[in-house]
């Protein structure tokens, strides 16, 4: 017997081993791969909010009219404007990414390091603007009235202006005590009161001659339909059922609940997101600074967490699309 | 790391100096892709308001412009431009299968429910 080596004929093909055939190191490869995964997860949720849309395509919310709130600009009414902005930062954020792996390339400790932090500092920015535009959403403007089947009443004047319920319901001291557990029924509770009762609603709309209602149905040229006033104040004192302010899981004032909660579930996740992206550039950001890669001659981390912060900002691109655009 | 950096865009029309020029080069791309959008869904001339295949003109063009904006983003800030054609086929072509699988299925569904919805056998709105 000579030996055991045993000939396979792939010596010195790619993929005959001892070679890196995709000429990308392990930890860069798991990274994409992690990607494609979770890209998958993201476009699950993307999908599904398409497929609640799909199936409330004629009454499902405009978005230009939920989304148009910008900081320091109250009761002005500007589509878009903010989340454009955010975009722009997040986008931003990955160019100066970008940077840092380039640097790092070049083993520029000191470019790395700037990099990075004005990185962070725009992940930062993008995570509180997201906190502000949850808040917002939360609180929500005009208030709503829910009917029985789950359906939104909202109220224009006759400009077509949205009202606030707040600004024409009458208060009557009805006295609706709040259900705490203590009382009545053990162990159940009711969520805050809504701030007015239908039945203030519906006298103060009955005071105001130049309210009308719009419901969610879109007509033929996109726009909510609007109800005569004889009509409004029927479907009012019929169907309405709940007065509703701002969103949350269960009802949302800008029209289908289930938009509030694609709405939170998503941008709550991306937002999630980028939260660990920041803690990982900032893990990465300490590294730099203290030499960890300058002494390993290579900067391949900045690379590998580069990619999953240019990931993000990929998903935000859709998200953008998909929630404030189409 | 190691491997030499592409740097044209535009399959070749365009042709950067560094790398750093290239990225510049790129945000200057995306933000004048996204202020097209925001201009144009602010505005949504009437124009853009007819269907195509049961969708919107203007629902469109934000579709294709995203997936323009989601190429450069991969090609260029996460330098797929620059891997192998194994990897990058390996990632690229697996997520875009599965994706339009997956969102022809649900917004397929989805329509059908619709239909369901509206030709009157079920109301929801009582």
């Amino acid at each position: 017997m000579n030996n055991t080596v045993v000939n396979t004929g792939t010596e010195g093909k790619a993929w005959g081993g001892g070679k890196e055939p995709l000429d990308a190191s392990y930890g860069k490869m798991m990274m994409w791969f992690f990607i494609v995964s979770d890209a998958l997860t993201f476009s699950g949720f993307l999908a599904a909010y398409g497929f609640s849309r799909f199936k409330f395509i004629d009454s499902w919310p405009i978005a230009d009219e939920v989304f148009t709130h910008v900081p320091f600009m109250h009761g002005q009414d500007l589509p878009m404007i903010y989340v454009a902005f955010m975009t722009f930062v997040l986008i931003m954020s990955s160019v100066t990414m970008v940077l840092a792996v380039d640097a790092g390339h070049h083993l520029n400790k000191q470019k790395v390091t700037i990099y990075m932090f004005l990185t962070i500092i725009g992940g930062l920015i993008f995570v509180g603007s997201q906190a502000w535009e949850w808040n917002t959403f939360i609180k929500g403007e005009y208030g709503a009235v829910q009917t029985r089947s789950g359906n939104l009443l909202q109220f224009v004047n006759a400009e077509g202006h949205r009202v606030a319920i707040s600004d024409f319901a009458i208060a009557d001291h009805s006295d609706r005590a709040q259900h705490e557990k203590k009382n009545g029924l053990w162990f159940t509770s009711e969520g805050s009161l809504p701030p007015f009762s239908v039945n203030e609603v519906v006298k103060g709309f009955e005071a105001n001659e130049n309210i009308l209602i719009r419901t969610e149905v879109l007509n033929e040229n996109g726009q909510k339909t609007l109800l005569s006033r004889a009509e409004s104040i029927k479907q009012l004192k019929s169907n309405g059922q709940l007065v509703v302010q701002g969103a949350n899981l269960e009802v949302n004032e800008y029209g289908k609940p289930i938009f509030a909660d694609f709405f939170f579930f998503i941008t709550g996740f991306h937002g999630f997101h980028v939260l660990s992206g920041i803690v990982l550039n900032i893990i990465i950001f300490f590294n730099v600074l203290v030499g960890t890669y300058e002494r390993r001659k290579s900067y391949e981390m900045v690379e590998k967490v580069g990619l999953y912060w240019h990931f993000v900002d990929l998903v935000w691109v859709f998200v953008f699309t998909f929630f404030y655009l189409v | 790391m190691a491997h030499a950096q592409k740097l044209e865009i535009f399959r070749g029309t365009l042709k950067f100096k560094s790398n750093t020029d290239k990225i510049w080069g790129v945000l200057i791309l995306l933000s004048v892709i996204t202020a097209i959008e925001v201009v144009l869904g602010i505005y949504k001339p009437d124009i853009l308001m007819g269907h195509i295949a049961g969708m919107k003109v203007l629902n469109w063009i934000f579709i294709i412009l995203t997936i323009v904006k989601a190429y450069y983003i991969t090609w260029d800030f996460m330098h797929m431009r620059d891997e192998k054609a194994g990897l990058r086929n390996a990632v690229v072509w697996t997520a875009i299968f599965l994706i339009s699988y997956l969102s022809f299925v649900l917004l397929t569904e989805g329509g059908y429910i619709e239909s369901v919805y509206s030709s009157g056998y079920i109301t929801h709105d009582f």
